[in-house]
């Protein structure tokens, strides 16, 4: 791996997390960065995509997927994150159910400066949840991709890995 | 206008070995059912969500017919569910809306344009093969059947009265006799048997 791709998060390295992890379901409503990432899941015929319409829906649709023994990821914006409140309260840590959602951190800047208050209350809006969760970077960052799957698993309850990688490498 | 328990007695000898996510009619299909651990009453999580769950069951389990009795308080929060579910298209899957044109257990306010929404248009318009309506008990009688018989995703909407809760939720008598975790484990387990 190059420093500069070492610098990114390629879609081909978030779909390998899934695999590894043995996703089968990918519940989820594109954002600004996923489009890469859908190519390649599209083109994965072991993959069943779920397009969702509101990112709440995804989450009463994965503990379905989940009480029928399937093994979903939910994949959608910090926006919809918080638009999804009751829901995740409800069907994901309410029925326990062993999932991770991966979220695009929209308006995340390391400095901690930003222009976006998607940005601001993201992660006021997970500890106020409770939900535990991983912040990856670039490609480099991956294996958290799997310790939120191992720890989803370990304490049946959602985890959380936001994608801090907007304007660059997820979207090519 | 029907009985809600009048009609799902209807359901009952057609049920065979579906899997039930009996929504808001579950406190009637607990004293009706004859196979509770494929029952899957989960009350109400978080409202708008039933047809998801449903949804997602269906796809997880293909072999397997899922009957959902959703609630249009519930379907309108999620009406865009209605565009997922017509395209992943399930052909086990049966959405039957129990439709009292009111929020029952917070009073019995009305919803939004509560007698004029044909619920069972927007099914399919939203690209539903199969889409109808009944407000009487005979008819549903008749069609039943044949109904159950179609590959889905099917859409029925039912016309039923209202059964209006006032009491505080902290004061009003549960009906479910399992916590949510066990019939979780009971479904998983009559899977996997």
């Amino acid at each position: 791996m190059t420093d500069a791709a070492a610098r990114t998060l390629s879609p081909e390295t978030v779909l390998a997390q899934m695999k590894q992890n043995g996703v089968t379901d990918v519940v989820w409503l594109p954002d600004s960065e996923t489009n890469w990432l859908y190519l390649l899941m599209k083109a994965d015929p072991a993959l069943r995509l779920i397009g969702v319409t509101r990112e709440g829906h995804a989450c009463s649709i994965a503990a379905g997927l989940a009480a029928g023994g399937c093994s979903p990821l939910i994949l959608i914006q910090n926006t919809g994150l918080m638009e999804s409140g009751d829901s995740l309260r409800g069907w994901l840590l309410g029925l326990n159910v062993p999932v991770v959602l991966m979220v695009g951190y929209r308006g995340w800047t390391r400095h901690g400066v930003n222009q976006d208050s998607a940005a601001t209350y993201t992660e006021r809006f997970l500890n106020a949840f409770n939900l535990t969760y991983y912040l990856v970077e670039s490609d480099a960052d991956a294996d958290r991709i799997s310790i939120a799957f191992q720890e989803a698993t370990r304490t049946k309850q959602p985890v959380v890995v936001l994608v801090g990688d907007e304007y660059h490498g997820f979207n090519r | 206008m029907m009985h809600t328990a009048e009609l799902l007695k209807l359901f009952r000898p057609y049920r065979q070995n579906a899997i039930v996510v009996p929504g808001r009619g579950g406190r009637h299909w607990v004293h009706l059912t004859d196979r509770p651990s494929l029952d899957v009453p989960l009350g109400d999580p978080a409202m708008g969500g039933h047809a998801g769950f449903a949804l997602g069951l269906a796809l997880a389990r293909p072999e397997k017919k899922v009957i959902l009795f959703d609630s249009e308080g519930d379907l309108l929060m999620s009406l865009g569910i209605l565009a997922t579910i017509a395209e992943q298209a399930p052909t086990n899957l049966y959405h039957f809306l129990l439709d009292n044109e009111c929020y029952a257990t917070t009073g019995g306010q009305p919803v939004p344009n509560a007698t004029n929404t044909a619920y069972d248009a927007m099914a399919r318009a939203a690209g539903y093969p199969h889409a109808a309506a009944f407000t009487e008990l005979a008819d549903v009688e008749h069609h039943l059947p044949g109904l159950l018989a179609l590959p889905g995703p099917v859409f029925v909407a039912f016309k039923v009265l209202p059964e209006v809760e006032n009491a505080p939720i902290g004061r009003r008598t549960r009906w479910q006799t399992r916590t949510r975790d066990q019939v979780l484990a009971d479904l998983r387990a009559e899977l996997d048997a």
